[in-house]
C-alpha cells in the first residue's frame, strides 16, 4: 500500500462527498420547483411516504430536517427568538419554533436558497403529537390543503391485520386521491413498485452499515456518524437510484474499514482506540453537534447502536419495503417507526442492542421539549439497566435551542459516566 | 518523616483537601483543610492543602504531648489555646497584607480618591487591626472561618459608618461607600490569590506557641519536634467543579461523582445511596457493596436548592449561613414556598415577610422545598436504599436534615441516615483514597 496516499481517505470522501452533493442538489431542485411547475409536499421524517410522493413526481420538504440544519448552521437561536416573540412558549418543541422563525425570515433553506411553499401538507402521524400542532400552525401560513394519515400506535407492541388495513385504506382512499388531485396525475402502482424495489436494496445496505458496529473495533459511530448515514434514506431519497448507489458505496467503505481493523471516522480524523461501546437513546443536540461528539471521542467512546437512527424507519428487525405488497409495506413501514413503538418494545430493542452490540453502557440524551422521545425515559433507563446489567447514564440537552446546551454540565456527567464504566470494568481486577 | 496522599475537591464555593497516611493499609486521615474557592485555582488548592497540613501537624503535636505524658485535659486546653493563637497569627498576617494592598491601591488611585477617602482608608484599616484581639478570645463567635468573610464584614460595617450622611452620592466631598468597597474588592482578590501557605505554618506556630507554652512547657518541645518533621507528598488526586483546571495530570483527576460515592462509602461502609448537596450541585448517587458507583443523577439547568441558594436566602434575611437551620427549626408551622427558582424565592420570601409571616416559618417551608427537589433526584437515580449517607455543605444544616429525614421515611420507610461531622470533606476523602490506590498500583520508583 502506498504510504503517501491513503485510498480509504479517498473512499471516505467518496461517500461523504456524494451525500453532500445529493442533499445540495435536492435543495436547489426545491428552490427551482415553483418556476418549473413542480409540486412539493411538506411532510415529516417518521412515517414519510417518499416513494409514493416520488411516484407522483412530487418533492418532499421535511421541516424537522430544515430545523436541525439551521441548528447546525448556528441560525436556530435567532429563529427561535423570532417565534418566541410571536408568542410561542419556551416549552414548545424547538424544532417547531425554529421552523416558524425560518419561515418568518423568508423560508431560506440550509443551502441559502428559498424553499418553495407547500402545495400540500401531508401529515403522517406516527406517535409525535406535536406534529399535529406544527401543521396546524403551517396551515395558518399557507393556503393549501392538509391531509393526514393516521397511523395507530403500537400499544400492544405488534402490528395487527386491522391496523395494517386501516392504514392501507387511508392511503388508497385519502392520500392517493389527494396526490392525484394536486398533481393531476393518475396513481401508477407499477412506478411505485419500482421505487419500493430500490428502497429495499438501499435498506439492505443501510442495515449492513449500521450492523457493522457489532465488530470490534466498530468501524462506524452509529449515532453521531449515524446521522450522516441515515440522511439520504430518511429524507428525499428513499426509492431513488441515487440512494441505492450511495448506500452501496458507503457499505463498501465500511466493509473496507472492518477489513483493515479501523475505528470510526470522527471530527478530528479517526478514532484510534475504542475504549467504551455505548448504546444511545434520544436525538442528538444539533447546535453543538461537533463539541458534543468530541466529548465522546475524547474519551474513546463509540456509539455502536442508537435509536435515533431508527426514527425514519426500523429496518434491523427485517422489515423491508416490498414491491409485491406496495401499500401494505408502506403501511408497515409507518407502523414500525421508532416513535410509534410502545415503551416495552423500546426497552426490549435497547436491551437487545446492548447485548447484540456488546455495549459497555447505555446512555440517554433527554430532550425536554421532545415529548415523543422523552416520556418514559427514566423508566427505560432503569429497566435496561436491570435487564442488561450495564450501567445507564442520563444527560440532558436540546435539539436546536443553544440555550439548553450546557457544555460544562454535560461534560461533567459524561466524564463521571465513563469513569463509572471504567471502575465497574476494573472491579474484580483491582479490588 | 510523614508520607501522605492528598485528595483535593475544588468546589464552586469551597476548596477542600484531605490528606491520608500513605503508609497506612486502611485509610487513615491525617488532616483536613478548607478554604473559599477563588479565581486562582492553584492558590485555592495550595491554601486548602496548607490548611490540611496544619491540621495534620496539630494532630502530631497532640501525639507528641501524649508521648510526653501530658494528660488528656491539659492537652485539650493547650491545643485549643494553641489553635486559637495560631489562627490569630494567620489572620494578622493576612490583615497586614490586606492593609498593604489597600493602601497601595489608594495611593495608585491618586486624584480619583478624595482626601476624605484617604483618611477613611486609614481609619478603616486601623479599625480592623483594633478588632483582632476581640475576634480571637476564647468565647468569640466568628460568622465564618475564612479571612475574606470576617475581614470583609468588618470592613463593610465600618465603611458604612464612615460614609453615613455622605452616602454614596457625590454632592459633598465626603468619602463614598462605593469607592471604599471597590478598594476592598480589588485588594481581597490580590490577597487571596497570593499563595503564602508554604511559609505559613512555621512562622505562625512559633509566634502562637509563645503564650500557651508558659503554662505547658512541653508544648514548646512538641512544636519544635513537629516543625522538624518533614511531610512528603506521594500522590494527589483532584476532583470537583474546577478539576479540569487543577494543576494535576489527567490521570490524577477523578469525577466528583466517583469521589463522593467512594468517600461516603469509606466513612460509612453500609452506604448504598448518597445524597450530596454542595454549592451548586445536587448529586444522588447509588453505590454497590464495594463503593463503586452504579448510577447517579445531578441537577441540570437549575441550581435552586443548592448551597448557593441557601447563601442567597441567608443574605436576603441578613443572617449567617449556619444560622438558617437553627432558626427554621424553631418554626411552629410551615409556610409553603412554591418558587423553585433562587431569584423568585427571594421575591416570595419578601412577599411572605411583608404579609407578616414569621421568618422561621418561612424558612421551614424553604428547607422543605429544597429537600423536595433532592427527593426528585434521588428517585431518578434509583431511590433511597439502606444505608443512606447525606454529604456536602448542606448536610450541616439541621433543618435540611430534618426535612430530608421526614420525606425519606414517608417515601422509603425507615432507613439509616448517616451524616458525618466532616461530611463537607467527602469528595476530597474519596479523591485521597483514589490517590493512595494509585500508589499501590504503581511500582515504587525508589
Amino acid at each position: 500500500m502506498s504510504t503517501t496516499e491513503d485510498p480509504r481517505a479517498v473512499a471516505k470522501d467518496a461517500s461523504q462527498e456524494r451525500q453532500k452533493r445529493m442533499i445540495a442538489d435536492h435543495f436547489s431542485r426545491l428552490a427551482r420547483s415553483e418556476e418549473r411547475g413542480e409540486k412539493c409536499v411538506y411532510t415529516f421524517v417518521p412515517g414519510n411516504l417518499t416513494e409514493l410522493l416520488l411516484a407522483f413526481d412530487v418533492a418532499p420538504v421535511l421541516p424537522e430536517i430544515n430545523a436541525l440544519q439551521s441548528g447546525m448552521r448556528g441560525l436556530s437561536k435567532d429563529y427561535i427568538a423570532l417565534a418566541e416573540k410571536e408568542g410561542h412558549s419556551e416549552d414548545v418543541c424547538t424544532y417547531v419554533k425554529c421552523d416558524i422563525g425560518m419561515l418568518r425570515s423568508g423560508n431560506i433553506g440550509p443551502t441559502g436558497e428559498r424553499l418553495p411553499d407547500p402545495d400540500l401538507l401531508l401529515l403522517s402521524y406516527t406517535g409525535c403529537f406535536t406534529f399535529l400542532k406544527w401543521f396546524e400552525l403551517l396551515k395558518q401560513e399557507y393556503d393549501c390543503p392538509v391531509t393526514m394519515l393516521h397511523v395507530p400506535y403500537q400499544a400492544d407492541g405488534r402490528i395487527t391485520d386491522e391496523m395494517r388495513k386501516y392504514v392501507v385504506d387511508q392511503l388508497r382512499d385519502k392520500i392517493i386521491p389527494a396526490l392525484e388531485q394536486m398533481t393531476g396525475k393518475a396513481y401508477d402502482e407499477d412506478r411505485l413498485r419500482e421505487l419500493l424495489a430500490r428502497s429495499a436494496r438501499a435498506e439492505d445496505d443501510l442495515v449492513a452499515v449500521l450492523e457493522s458496529a457489532k465488530h470490534k473495533p466498530s468501524p462506524i459511530d452509529a449515532y453521531f456518524g449515524g446521522v450522516y448515514y441515515i440522511g439520504p434514506i430518511f429524507t428525499a431519497f428513499r426509492g431513488t437510484q441515487e440512494a441505492v448507489d450511495y448506500y452501496r458505496v458507503l457499505r463498501e467503505e465500511v466493509e473496507e474499514r472492518i477489513r483493515l481493523g479501523k475505528g470510526p471516522i470522527i471530527p478530528s480524523g479517526e478514532l484510534e482506540q475504542e475504549k467504551y461501546r455505548l448504546v444511545v437513546e434520544g436525538p442528538p443536540n444539533w447546535t453543538n453537534f461537533r463539541q458534543f461528539w468530541e466529548m465522546f471521542t475524547d474519551e474513546g467512546a463509540v456509539v455502536v447502536a442508537s435509536t435515533y437512527t431508527k426514527v425514519g424507519g426500523v429496518y434491523d428487525d427485517g422489515f423491508r419495503h416490498d414491491p409485491e405488497r406496495p401499500l401494505e409495506s408502506l403501511a408497515e413501514y409507518c407502523l414500525g417507526c421508532y416513535t410509534n413503538l410502545n415503551l416495552p418494545s423500546r426497552v426490549e430493542k435497547l436491551a437487545n442492542y446492548v447485548r447484540d452490540y456488546e455495549a459497555d453502557g447505555f446512555l440517554i440524551n433527554s430532550v425536554k421539549s421532545c415529548n415523543s422521545f422523552s416520556a418514559g425515559q427514566l423508566m427505560m433507563l432503569r429497566e435496561v439497566e436491570t435487564r442488561t446489567g450495564v450501567p445507564g447514564g442520563f444527560i440532558e440537552s436540546d435539539l436546536v435551542d443553544p440555550r439548553y446546551f450546557s457544555a460544562a454540565n454535560i461534560k461533567n456527567r459524561l466524564e463521571s459516566y465513563f469513569q463509572m464504566i471504567e471502575q465497574k470494568r476494573a472491579r474484580g481486577v483491582t479490588r | 518523616m510523614m508520607r501522605y496522599a492528598v485528595g483535593i475537591d475544588l468546589g464552586s464555593t469551597t476548596t477542600k483537601a484531605v490528606i491520608l497516611d500513605a503508609d497506612s493499609e486502611e485509610p487513615f486521615v491525617l488532616g483536613r483543610g478548607i478554604t473559599n474557592s477563588r479565581s486562582n485555582y492553584d492558590v485555592a488548592c495550595a491554601v486548602a492543602l496548607g490548611d490540611a497540613l496544619v491540621d495534620a501537624r496539630f494532630g502530631m503535636i497532640a501525639a507528641a504531648l501524649e508521648r510526653a505524658g501530658v494528660d488528656a485535659e491539659a492537652r485539650r486546653v493547650a491545643l485549643d489555646e494553641l489553635t486559637l493563637r495560631f489562627r490569630e497569627q494567620q489572620y494578622r498576617r493576612q490583615l497586614a497584607e490586606l492593609d498593604r494592598v489597600v493602601r497601595e491601591l489608594a495611593t495608585e488611585a491618586g486624584d480619583e480618591l478624595r482626601q476624605t477617602e484617604l483618611a477613611a482608608v486609614d481609619e478603616l484599616m486601623t479599625s480592623l487591626l483594633n478588632q483582632v484581639d476581640a475576634l480571637f478570645t476564647k468565647d468569640a463567635q466568628r460568622k465564618s472561618d475564612f479571612f475574606r468573610d470576617i475581614a470583609g464584614s468588618q470592613y463593610m460595617h465600618k465603611a458604612e459608618a464612615l460614609t453615613r450622611g455622605g452616602g454614596c452620592a457625590s454632592r459633598d466631598d465626603g468619602p463614598r461607600f462605593d469607592t471604599l468597597v471597590g478598594l476592598y474588592d480589588k485588594a481581597i482578590l490580590a490577597v487571596e490569590n497570593t499563595d503564602t501557605s508554604g511559609t505559613d505554618f512555621e512562622d505562625c506556630i512559633l509566634d502562637a506557641v509563645v503564650g500557651p507554652q508558659r503554662s505547658l512547657p512541653a508544648l514548646g518541645a512538641a512544636v519544635s519536634e513537629v516543625i522538624a518533621t518533614r511531610l512528603e507528598k506521594l500522590a494527589n488526586v483532584g476532583t470537583g467543579y474546577g478539576r479540569a483546571r487543577l494543576p494535576f495530570a489527567d490521570t490524577q483527576i477523578r469525577s466528583e461523582i466517583l469521589c463522593h460515592g467512594l468517600g461516603a462509602f469509606t466513612m460509612f461502609p453500609g452506604t448504598r445511596t448518597v445524597l450530596d448537596i454542595g454549592g451548586q450541585d445536587t448529586k444522588a448517587i447509588q453505590v454497590d457493596d464495594s463503593g463503586i458507583v452504579t448510577s447517579f443523577q445531578m441537577n441540570d439547568r437549575c441550581a435552586a436548592g443548592c448551597g448557593r441558594y441557601l447563601g442567597y436566602i441567608a443574605d436576603e434575611m441578613n443572617l449567617g449561613l449556619h444560622e438558617l437551620g437553627p432558626l427554621a427549626n424553631q418554626a411552629k408551622r410551615r409556610v409553603r414556598v412554591n418558587s423553585t427558582c433562587t431569584v423568585f424565592a427571594g421575591a416570595e420570601l419578601r412577599e411572605r415577610l411583608s404579609l407578616g409571616e414569621k421568618r422561621e416559618d418561612i424558612l421551614a417551608g424553604l428547607h422543605r422545598g429544597i429537600t423536595l427537589r433532592a427527593m426528585s433526584l434521588l428517585a431518578r437515580s434509583g431511590g433511597v436504599k439502606n444505608e443512606f449517607t447525606f454529604t456536602g455543605g448542606v448536610a450541616n444544616n439541621e433543618a435540611a436534615v430534618k426535612a430530608l429525614r421526614q420525606l425519606i421515611s414517608e417515601s422509603y420507610g425507615e432507613v439509616t441516615m448517616n451524616i458525618s461531622p466532616s461530611s463537607i470533606y467527602t469528595g476530597a476523602l474519596g479523591a485521597a483514597i483514589f490517590a493512595t490506590r494509585s500508589l499501590k498500583q504503581e511500582v515504587p520508583a525508589a
